[in-house]
């Protein structure tokens, strides 16, 4: 049976959520893995709500980075490891589009999901009610954008026994222009001036990366499972 | 026409051409080294604000170039060997990045030597000194990857990826790093018209510039040799080439 791109799309999205919400502990972990490192920040460095303040962007972009990178080991790993891979890559329709929607679909268990849980972080570090739209529409074009630098590096790393550390050993480097646009956003909400440069950019490298990135992925999955 | 390009992915004669260069490369970067070295720190003139401590940018400056144009050429020859399968291209990569790894980091031990004499501190969150920062992650991140794999030929393909990869990353890893209000001092050659130094001073650096050059062509060809043999070490023509 042969199905269109943007069906094969739709079946594989189906398929990985299908999956992911058969295992919820797997799904909570990176969450967890949030909450404990924005809790360390306030245990380490101060109770003050007002010195927290002025962190909360760097420690609320840092620690999302953080818990995004050690979910992303698990992008293409247990699939690769079953040969479901290979199979996926077999049956006709574009590696691309199977890296899209695995992609796509990783997101939506891990990014979407840290971004709705961030209110709470954000809270708990003293953002402003007000600087909340900001920091959910700048996490959420930060955590997408990184998916997709994080699929280079996951099918870079996917034939590899100790992948993990090497893959945030590449990934970060790439992902430091977020850290930067999106706590800078952050940042200027919080302090009431206007975010809008900020997030065009964020915008921008979204963009970018989700046009060029689904390619050099390919590019790297062919090279590791061949 | 394209002869010369294809017998580049020939690895006795990339092994005889990088013997034949080095040499040159090398007399020629002692003499344009010699030069900017005599004339930048003896006669040219000390600088108004920074007195002589300014005579670090003899190595400084031409060290942080080096580092960008070794990247630049390492992804390229990456890329050549990953478009057109010459192997020989994943040679020259793997060869070129332990060497701007170190112009990366000559570029920021010279950068916070100098930066304690006129920033007061040996390192500030300068936008320049960190994305040289990242630029050197970059490098160890490709020369990680390379390693990691047990099939060197995955390993090559790979790191090329991760270096094309890097390369479209470091304008937009620059440009992100310059956001915030720069310490270092703005650009001072590359100003289209008149440059902002005196000829005095600029001729040694551009002298140290194209010297450092040469030195990195004349290492790259030496480590060039030692890849291409250990690559090709089960090749007959190796086994000729040591014996004789």
């Amino acid at each position: 049976m042969r199905v269109g791109a943007f069906e094969a799309f739709g079946l594989v999205v189906r398929r990985e959520l299908c999956l992911s919400f058969r295992r919820p502990d797997q799904l909570l972990q990176p969450l967890v893995f949030f909450l404990i490192v924005t809790t360390l920040f306030p245990l380490g460095l101060s109770l003050q709500l007002s010195l927290l303040r002025d962190m909360a962007p760097g420690v609320l972009w840092v620690a999302a980075l953080l818990s995004s990178l050690l979910s992303l080991d698990s992008l293409f790993k247990s699939d690769a490891d079953d040969g479901t891979l290979e199979q996926l890559a077999l049956c006709g329709q574009g590696l691309t589009v199977i890296v899209v929607a695995k992609t796509f679909a990783h997101w939506l268990v891990t990014g979407a999901a840290l971004v709705l849980v961030s209110p709470v972080v954000g809270t708990a570090l003293g953002i402003p009610g007000a600087a909340f739209a900001t920091m959910l529409l700048s996490l959420g074009l930060g955590t997408l954008t990184l998916s997709w630098l994080g699929a280079i590096g996951a099918g870079l790393t996917v034939g590899l026994k100790r992948g993990n550390v090497l893959l945030s050993l590449i990934v970060l480097p790439l992902a430091m222009p977020l850290l930067i646009f999106g706590a800078g956003a952050t940042d200027r909400a919080i302090s009431g001036t206007s975010a809008v440069g900020a997030l065009y950019f964020l915008a921008a490298l979204c963009v970018f990366t989700c046009t060029l990135a689904p390619f050099a992925a390919t590019v790297a999955l062919r090279i590791t499972l061949e | 026409m394209w002869t010369w390009f294809y017998k580049l992915a020939s690895p006795p004669y990339v092994y005889a051409a990088a013997a034949a260069l080095a040499p040159w490369f090398l007399g020629l970067a002692a003499i344009t080294v010699g030069y900017g070295l005599v004339d930048g720190l003896v006669y040219a003139p000390p600088d108004y604000q920074q007195g002589d401590a300014f005579r670090i940018i003899y190595v400084h400056a031409p060290s942080a170039w080096l580092s960008l144009f070794a990247y630049t050429s390492m992804a390229l020859a990456g890329a050549i060997a990953l478009v057109w399968r010459i192997k020989m291209g994943h040679a020259v990569a793997a060869a070129s990045a332990p060497i701007g790894a170190s112009f990366t980091v000559l570029a920021l031990v010279t950068g916070s030597l100098w930066g304690r004499p006129m920033w007061g501190t040996y390192w500030a969150w300068d936008p320049r000194l960190t994305s040289e920062l990242i630029l050197l992650f970059l490098y160890v991140g490709v020369m990680s990857l390379r390693s990691a794999f047990e099939d060197p030929s995955r390993g090559d393909r790979a790191a090329a990826l991760l270096g094309i990869v890097g390369l479209v990353n470091v304008p937009i890893i620059h440009y992100s790093v310059t956001w915030w209000n720069s310490l270092h001092q703005g650009a001072t050659v590359a100003k289209l018209g008149k440059p902002p130094m005196p000829g005095s001073m600029l001729w040694p650096l551009l002298s140290m510039l194209l010297g450092f050059m040469l030195f990195y062509g004349a290492v790259l060809c030496m480590r060039l040799r030692g890849e291409v043999l250990n690559r090709e070490r089960q090749a007959k023509w190796v086994r000729e080439a040591i014996k004789s």
